[in-house]
């Protein structure tokens, strides 16, 4: 779930015409003085970041002349708030209160449907407050072909016992609420406090709102750069892995970053499993070994060798690790060898030098294993694939034995790849560029690049020599689905003329 | 008997002429599924596997005649126009295969669906299969795999993950012991047929004698069907594996579903109230067969 700023959930509060306190964000000290001063009264200072309980923290403070308001937003300004940098602070009026409620919108996943909860009390902990006092609380379901009707807030608010105007003015506020939950599609939107103050108007003090990650591309104008729930800020590994998935809908592929400025011997492992399940269920038996996970990755959902090939170099960007392992289920219903040809051009690429392990059970795991293994005597580490009759851990002490024997091969890195003397090119749906050096292809025997192709899309011209039997505009669109045979198995059995390039923005650049 | 499918239903494909719709049309039919129609809007006409497809879930219906479950392979944000138009047309089970469709279109999807009295399996869901009878969505991903893999016998499979369906009817087939019915509940937060739902169909059928279930971290599912058994509503012996116990909390673990929020949904949450009603709760993956094989001993 993406998280918004506590000041993006008061704009976008205002836009669905719920008052909010006078104020801005400043990103410097001077900033916050010069807001403290149009502001012309006590203003608050507030951290912004992901993180709760900000008080305790010194990340919220009051000040009461613009000179205050200057130092309160140097002392939280680069300020580390639970692994998050304080790089703005929202300035905004000091409101005189006269109580405080909480109103909230999520998602209940168990009855399907969004619910609307609304207390007279306000306060951290409204799970303990609903506990304590249930007579104060009051929550309901929406229909969401409906939505929140008026009557139903109305209705909601005299449970907790208020009446009156101030009622009919907190069921309208629930309904924007409701509204602008909808809107953004938030997991969860929710003021707390919700403050009326002395002069009986109703202001929402602070704002949580987190969208839903599978959503955010659909709402460009809220400015969320990268539509994951973490505790702490992308790093900008994954930001880089992210742009690869949002733009790809074959497969899944998650991946988290696990540790940074590591060193060799320190134990890391670049993890890469596939399904979620079984993930975690393998990095559960490395973490037994007394490895630690440099990444957590996830790539499943029959994502194409591209895909793997992606997240591969990704996970090795993240720095020294001591071995590469992969696990998932064991069974995967996904065609493994996919997988595997995304593993070894990423492998061969970076003439890795760490043991790889890679559990690819399940569908063709034959095929997938001898493809992968195809590595060794190509590149200094050992390879070993395993299938579904064996288990996590099993392959968890292949990789341990084979770092502890510190085991490589001498085989020297390739010589960079010569420019092509007769280039034919096309160009794939992820932005990638697949070229046979037709100089080259012209001395193979096999072709295999033309039997090897998943989707089929090659034929041999007069010359013999290997061409799209499509249109190069509907290999782009996604006919040609990025398998890497035509450069994995032509480098095999072939005369090595096939190449695929791969972009990753943000990666090829570093 | 198995639960959701078998060889008598009637299957459509949506998004049949796709990258998956295309492969698992195959997977389905070479498993014996009553594959009888696809659809992809303005691909009418053509065939896939032998398959007619159309134009519209409408038309589908019409000519190549009545639908009891549709899968659909589209991207996620289609799914649920597409949803939307099988449920209209009547079809009474959806199984919704791809990953990140929004959680809004999951809720309208499930509104609808309520009011027609249609259920949907999913999204983000491997599918389901029953050994010996027929297959939804990708599971096993080849016919030749999924007929090697799964074998039909007395117990009823429910998982939050795709890949540990597929393992662990697998591992258990290969300990001698077979299943009714395998079901992918599916990855995200809120799906059609969470664990609850899936073992209550379980309970109603007969030739499921013990269920072995798949939770994980996050969601309350596990906890729901710990109170199906506190109240006798469901009465079979259960097996169960959590998986994610050494997740963060906060911290999304690829499945939508699998965060711990405000110390709800946590591994020792489960597993507690799993065990405090009964249940067997293992250790370790590896040991569910075992304990599968003494349940199924115990009750024999």
């Amino acid at each position: 779930m993406a998280r918004l700023y506590e000041y993006q959930g008061k704009a976008l509060l205002q836009q669905f015409k719920v008052a909010v306190p006078r104020g801005r964000v400043a990103r410097s000290p001077e900033e916050a003085r010069a807001i403290a001063e149009e502001i012309g009264k006590p203003v608050m200072v507030k951290a912004q970041a992901w993180v709760t309980g900000r008080a305790q923290m010194g990340g919220i403070k009051r000040a009461t002349t613009p000179d205050e308001a200057a130092e309160a937003a140097r002392g939280m300004l680069g300020l580390k708030v639970k692994g998050f940098t304080v790089e703005q602070v929202l300035v905004e009026e000091q409101l005189d209160i006269a109580s405080e409620y909480y109103a909230g919108v999520i998602i209940d996943d168990q009855a399907q449907a969004p619910l609307v909860m609304f207390s007279s009390v306000g306060g951290t902990g409204i799970e303990e407050i609903a506990a304590a006092h249930p007579d104060k609380v009051a929550r309901t379901h929406v229909d969401i072909e409906t939505g929140l009707q008026e009557y139903q807030a109305r209705n909601l608010v005299r449970r907790t016992g208020i009446g009156g105007k101030l009622q009919s003015d907190l069921a309208a506020l629930l309904v924007s609420l409701y509204d602008l939950a909808r809107t953004t599609e938030a997991r969860a939107a929710e003021i707390n406090p919700l403050v009326q103050t002395t002069d009986g108007k109703l202001y929402a003090a602070d704002c949580r709102v987190t969208v839903d990650d599978y959503a955010v591309f659909r709402h460009p104008d809220l400015g969320i750069e990268i539509a994951r729930e973490y505790d702490r800020p992308p790093t900008p590994l994954e930001k880089i892995a992210y742009a690869v998935e949002a733009k790809d809908y074959r497969g899944t592929f998650y991946f988290i970053q696990m540790a940074s400025d590591f060193k060799k011997g320190e134990g890391y492992i670049g993890f890469h499993g596939a399904g979620g399940g079984g993930s975690m269920m393998s990095m559960d038996a490395l973490l037994r070994h007394g490895y630690k996970l440099a990444t957590f990755v996830d790539t499943s959902g029959n994502p194409p060798a591209s895909k793997v090939y992606r997240a591969a170099r990704i996970v090795l960007a993240t720095g020294p690790i001591d071995g590469y392992f992969g696990s998932g289920s064991g069974v995967a219903s996904q065609e493994q060898f996919h997988s595997a040809r995304g593993f070894v051009k990423a492998f061969l690429e970076a003439h890795l030098d760490v043991p790889v392990v890679i559990r690819l059970g399940g569908n063709a795991e034959d095929k997938a294993v001898e493809i992968l293994e195809q590595l060794n005597g190509r590149i200094p580490a050992p390879v070993e694939g395993y299938k579904k009759d064996d288990s996590p851990e099993f392959c968890v002490q292949r990789l341990d034995a084979l770092i502890k024997s510190g085991e490589l091969r001498d085989v020297p890195p390739p010589s960079p790849r010569p420019e092509p003397q007769r280039p034919y090119r096309f160009e794939t749906v992820t932005g990638g560029t697949v070229t046979y050096d037709h100089a080259v292809c012209a001395t193979c025997e096999s072709k295999v690049c033309v039997s090897e192709c998943v989707p089929k899309i090659l034929t041999l011209n007069e010359e013999g020599l290997p061409v799209l039997a499509i249109t190069p505009e509907e290999a782009k669109k996604g006919r040609c689905s990025e398998c890497l045979a035509c450069e994995v198995e032509c480098l095999f059995r072939g005369a090595g003329g096939g190449y695929v390039h791969l972009p990753i923005p943000g990666l090829d650049e570093t | 008997m198995s639960i959701l499918i078998d060889q008598t239903k009637r299957v459509l494909v949506q998004g049949i002429t796709g990258r998956e719709g295309m492969a698992r049309t195959k997977l389905m039919v070479g498993y014996g599924t009553q594959v009888v129609a696809g659809v992809t809007p303005g691909r009418g006409g053509e065939q896939v596997e032998g398959i007619p497809v159309f134009d519209t879930v409408e038309e589908a219906w019409e000519k190549a005649g009545p639908i009891d479950v549709s899968v659909l392979f589209i991207p996620a944000p289609l799914v649920k126009n597409a949803a939307l138009e099988a449920i209209d047309a009547g079809v009474k089970l959806l199984v919704i295969v791809p990953d990140r469709v929004p959680i809004y279109d999951v809720l309208v999807i499930a509104r609808r669906a309520k009011e027609a009295g249609a259920r949907f399996v999913g999204p983000n869901t491997l599918g389901v299969l029953s050994p010996g009878k027929a297959v939804l969505g990708m599971m096993g991903g080849a016919a030749a795999s999924a007929r090697a893999w799964f074998q039909p016998g007395p117990v009823g499979i429910t998982s939050r993950s795709g890949g540990i369906t597929s393992s662990m009817a697998y591992y258990l087939s290969r300990e001698g012991i077979g299943a009714t019915t395998l079901v992918h509940v599916g990855g995200d937060a809120v799906v059609g047929l969470p664990h609850p739902e899936v073992v209550r169909l379980f309970e109603q059928d007969p030739e499921t004698k013990a269920v072995v279930m798949f939770g994980e971290i996050g969601t309350s599912q596990e906890e729901q069907v710990a109170d199906l058994i506190a109240q006798g509503a469901f009465t079979k012996p259960l097996i169960a594996y959590i998986g994610g116990k050494a997740a963060k909390s906060g911290t999304r673990f690829s499945h939508a579903g699998a965060i711990i929020e405000g110390g709800r949904g946590t591994y020792e949450g489960k597993v507690e109230r799993l065990r405090a009603v009964g249940a067997t709760v293992v250790e370790s993956f590896a040991d569910l067969p075992r304990a599968t094989k003494e349940v199924l001993a115990r009750i024999a």
